[in-house]
């Protein structure tokens, strides 16, 4: 059975997504890349927001060589329960996700490093980056970073008030 | 702009090599014609990224998808290798837009309209989609959308 790729909607949250922030917060559902500068910026604002905030990967493989192997590096440390900080410490730094500053990261949080070193190359991680991809290609996603809210998808520029409900400057 | 049903139109257009890709080169399988303005532009550099990541699943499809724009073989090949991109180019170049033109895909501007065109094995127009303005990126789900309405 072929990949089936063509328009759905975004799909819901779901057990197996990454979510942060108060439930009763307004949910925002965001499509990102670790190695995508204006992720990073996004992430930071992001950071101090009243969101309920869902993370999907949608890793730019011809643009972010990469991109990929960082997606699956934050699956691996998810695997130990500790995506979020892995999550902050990819964005912080981008110039560095060759496989030893992914080790040092690990070591920093203080993952078992085999552990980490094997579950970031498995199928499992890999099937579970490329989940999140398809529902995005699906949903109509065409760059990074691009969060569905309020029944919108915003891309681009992103003001954290045409997310959250309380102000609507958004450039695109 | 084409639309289904049509058949598509006689065409020459330059492949990489300079060699010639013809309507007798859309026979027997399917193809995606992506008519893009300008390359090295930035929407255009998402776009041929974006659809770059969604080849295998198009060439699981049993779909083969190029790139086509008024830009001349060799600026086509830099902007590939730039992008690093596997999307195969076709140009366009002289007589300028003649192509995008007989598939109804020019923009007064002097470029290629931003859009999609899918023509079946046998040669006929299976999808057509023209972007609203060139600033838009067409997502890739719409080929897949495309491919689908075609019936296989």
């Amino acid at each position: 059975m072929a990949t089936e790729l063509g328009s759905a909607p975004v799909p819901p949250p779901g057990p197996e997504d990454h979510v942060t922030g108060p439930e009763e917060a307004p949910l925002a559902i965001e499509y990102a890349d670790f190695e995508c500068p204006f992720c990073a910026a996004l992430s930071a604002k992001l950071a101090s927001a009243r969101l309920r905030l869902v993370f999907r990967h949608f890793p730019s493989r011809s643009s972010h060589p990469r991109a990929w192997a960082a997606a699956c590096a934050s699956e691996a440390a998810a695997a130990q329960g500790r995506f979020w900080e892995m999550h902050h410490l990819l964005f912080s730094d981008q110039g560095r996700l060759e496989d030893p500053h992914l080790w040092e990261r690990a070591r920093e949080l203080g993952l078992d490093l085999e552990r980490f070193e094997r579950d970031r190359r498995t199928e499992t991680a890999r099937a579970r980056v490329k989940r999140d991809f398809e529902s995005g290609i699906r949903a109509g996603v065409v760059t990074t970073p691009t969060v569905f809210a309020g029944g919108r998808m915003h891309s681009g520029r992103i003001e954290i008030g045409a997310l959250d409900g309380t102000g609507s400057s958004e450039m695109s | 702009m084409i639309e289904a049903g049509q058949p598509a139109p006689e065409f020459t257009l330059r492949r990489e090599d300079g060699s010639e890709f013809t309507r007798a080169d859309l026979e027997g399988s399917t193809t995606v014609l992506v008519f893009y303005p300008f390359a090295f532009s930035r929407v255009c550099t998402d776009q041929l990224n974006l659809y770059d990541d969604v080849l295998d699943e198009l060439e699981a499809k049993g779909a083969t998808l190029y790139g086509v724009s008024c830009d001349a073989p060799y600026s086509q090949t830099a902007f590939r290798e730039k992008l690093g991109v596997r999307i195969e180019q076709l140009s366009d170049f002289e007589p300028k837009g003649a192509v995008c033109r007989a598939f109804g895909a020019y923009h007064e501007g002097g470029f290629p309209q931003r859009a999609l065109v899918i023509v079946g094995p046998d040669g006929v127009v299976k999808w057509s989609y023209e972007a609203p303005s060139p600033a838009e990126l067409p997502g890739a789900n719409l080929i897949f959308d495309g491919l689908a309405a075609g019936g296989d």
